[in-house]
């Protein structure tokens, strides 16, 4: 759209000025960055770069106090697509510089996707932007290994073992539940079953978080329906053809749903986790849409763990993994499960009664057992979607 | 891009031709930065994004990924792309001709052409994210138009389509592609209009003509020329445009946001190299385009001195 100021002529602009004022910023960014630098190595740690980005306990700065140290001389965190609604995570960067004033936490591309985290570690490689911590979907995970350093934060034992790379190099931090979410001044009565949404009352009203073939969350959706019209994890079939159903009814929605349409009425019915459909209700406070309703469907419940990992070429190695020992802190667990998610550690914390049990109560404990596609079964469910989605919604 | 690079390379060229050597020296030294900025931030962004559609994930050459031309809903993306940007260039370029003709019965500086025209300058630029809330806000099944319709007329717009929701769908994007598509139109097309002499209408009348007759015989086919090269334009535009339709119809139908899917997909992992080759397929439809517009242009030109 550039084109149209080809008319406009533009004042000449004197060039040597301009050029100066650019070298002389130019100049000062960098000097302060290198004195930055030179403060974080010399002063609180006499760890290197490199012995920092392969540390793999706090032991290894000498222990926690060590590694605040270490991480306050680094100054700064960098974390990536993680938005302030999604789990929590505004609370949780907010306690986290309210901790540790002396970190800047800059977030990068908020709403991003995995993909795009990997992306970003991989272009700016070795550049003091690049993400230090990864919050990944386990797809894109695994395809992935060798970026992620192994760490392993104090409580490692408080995970259960399939809950975690047993050489550190990922965990499992928190899953919601796939649930449906719905605005109950249009929906008067809650649905009971998958079934319900391909009724006439639903005509026009349900959305979900985006392709199914992009989006994790949005195959999860459809993973979901799978599960809760009979089929099985190994085959998704009957989810894609559920939604070829709903679509078919015109019940099924193409935009893009967000706390904005779902205030204005314009997405009634969401299908997506249940921390993500708490926050845009009452818990999202004035931002909420008071009216919106979470239900988790009975039946086989759907869940699947995001994971943390640290980047093996993080520019703020110890903030990376002070940012790890603080989301694992019983502290950090109780606010995801505020929101709705149920963190990695919960059984250990009902146990050891570190639970904040009122917000346990609220929430509700997460049923004995969900699925949880397999890598390979995401893999197979994957392809299946991206022969077969655009033309059963098309 | 490329019309904003021609016009300058055309300008210069015209300038040396006049005052000599040491002139065109000094004119490429001006003209240096530009072409840096367009190394950078153009040339070297675009072979490097087409270039990934030849290699693997991996690194290694490959002529596979193009195998993505073949799969249906790629075609489909790349028909759907098409003819909506056709029918919003087309349905633009009628609408914006038309508030040029409206716009010359007002005097050339006075208050309304200049709003216009000012208005018209913002406007082109107006889209992403915020223009399919705003549309949302007009003609989404909450929206205030369709609710007005549906109250007064017990007409739900949104009812009329067997797809769902108009604004929900590809054909939906031409509403709010529409909206900085006439007032681009505006801003192309106004000075061919203005280009206009009063005497060859007064000449045309003192040969008989009729103003039908003028229109038909001189007008228009001065006219047609910028006329074709803006909706070329418009074309481009449309064609290119990501955003909005990211907002309205997340479920995909056109090339901007197959590519998106490729490139971010966090399901399907691996496949971000295809991506390289749909921006191929693009680059491949909008050099078509811009050469066409070229040509126009130089048409149109004559006619402009």
């Amino acid at each position: 759209m550039s084109h149209t100021h080809i008319r406009r002529s533009t004042r000449p602009v004197t060039m040597p000025r301009l050029a100066m004022i650019v070298v002389a910023a130019a100049a000062a960014v960098s000097l302060t960055a290198c004195s930055g630098a030179a403060g974080a190595s010399t002063s609180a740690s006499s760890l290197s770069l490199a012995e920092k980005q392969k540390a793999a306990d706090a032991a290894a700065f000498g222990g926690m106090d060590g590694l605040v140290a270490a991480a306050n001389a680094e100054g700064q965190l960098n974390v990536i697509t993680l938005p302030p609604s999604w789990a929590n995570y505004g609370k949780i960067i907010a306690g986290f510089q309210k901790k540790y004033p002396g970190i800047k936490i800059n977030s990068a591309n908020p709403n991003g996707s995995s993909a795009d985290e990997v992306a970003a570690a991989k272009s700016q490689k070795g550049q003091s932007t690049a993400p230090d911590v990864f919050d990944l979907g386990t797809a894109v995970l695994g395809q992935n290994l060798d970026l992620m350093a192994a760490y392993k934060v104090a409580n490692w034992n408080d995970l259960p073992a399939d809950f975690k790379d047993p050489a550190g190099k990922w965990y499992y931090d928190y899953t919601g539940l796939m649930s449906i979410g719905y605005d109950s001044k249009q929906i008067t009565t809650a649905p009971t079953s998958v079934e319900d949404l391909l009724g006439s009352q639903y005509k026009g009203k349900v959305a979900i978080k985006g392709d199914p073939t992009q989006a994790n969350e949005a195959a999860s959706a459809v993973y979901w329906a799978d599960l809760q019209s009979g089929g099985t994890a190994d085959d998704v079939q009957p989810g894609i053809d559920f939604f070829g159903k709903l679509k078919k009814a015109g019940n099924f929605l193409s935009v893009l749903p967000t706390q904005a349409t779902v205030n204005s009425g314009e997405t009634p019915v969401v299908i997506q986790w249940s921390y993500n459909n708490l926050a845009w209700g009452a818990q999202g406070g004035s931002a909420g849409n008071p009216n919106w309703k979470t239900v988790v469907l009975p039946g086989t419940a759907l869940g699947s763990y995001y994971n943390q990992a640290i980047n093996v070429d993080a520019p703020h190695p110890a903030a990376a993994r002070l940012w790890e020992e603080y989301l694992y802190s019983p502290e950090v667990q109780n606010l995801y499960l505020a929101s709705g998610a149920y963190p990695a550690t919960l059984q250990a914390m009902i146990s050891n009664k570190t639970v904040d049990q009122s917000v346990l109560d609220s929430v509700g404990e997460p049923p004995k057992n969900f699925v949880q596609l397999t890598p390979e079964q995401a893999t197979t469910a994957a392809s299946l979607l991206s022969s077969k989605w655009a033309s059963a919604v098309g | 891009m490329t019309a904003t690079a021609s016009g300058v390379a055309a300008h210069i060229g015209s300038g040396a031709g006049t005052h000599g050597s040491r002139r065109r020296s000094a004119g490429w030294l001006g003209f240096s930065p530009f072409a840096l900025y367009v190394l950078l931030f153009l040339a070297i962004p675009t072979v490097y994004a087409v270039g990934s559609g030849f290699f693997t994930k991996d690194g290694a050459f490959t002529f596979a990924n193009l195998a993505a031309f073949a799969n249906p809903t790629i075609i489909g993306d790349f028909v759907s792309s098409f003819w909506v940007s056709a029918v919003v260039a087309l349905l633009g370029a009628v609408l914006g001709a038309v508030v040029c003709y409206a716009l010359m019965g007002t005097k050339p500086d006075g208050v309304l052409r200049t709003i216009v025209d000012s208005a018209s300058s913002v406007l082109a630029q107006f889209g992403g994210i915020m223009l399919a809330f705003a549309f949302i806000a007009l003609m989404g099944i909450q929206g205030v138009l369709s609710l007005f319709l549906k109250q007064t007329f017990g007409v739900d717009i949104n009812t009329l389509s067997p797809n769902g929701p108009l604004l929900y769908q590809v054909a939906g994007l031409v509403f709010p592609y529409l909206y900085f598509s006439v007032p681009l139109m505006v801003l192309t097309f106004m000075p061919a209009m203005e280009g206009m002499r009063q005497q060859w209408a007064e000449a045309a009348a003192t040969l008989g003509a009729s103003r039908a007759t003028y229109w038909r015989r001189v007008a228009l086919p001065i006219l047609a020329p910028a006329f074709w090269g803006s909706t070329v334009l418009l074309f481009a535009n449309a064609f290119s445009s990501f955003a909005t339709a990211a907002a309205l119809i997340d479920q995909g139908g056109i090339v901007p946001l197959a590519i998106k899917q490729q490139l971010t997909s966090e399901t399907v992992v691996g496949v971000s190299n295809t991506a390289g080759v749909l921006a191929l397929g693009m680059i491949v439809v909008m050099v078509a385009v811009m050469a066409l517009y070229t040509a126009l242009q130089r048409r149109a030109r004559r006619w402009q001195r």
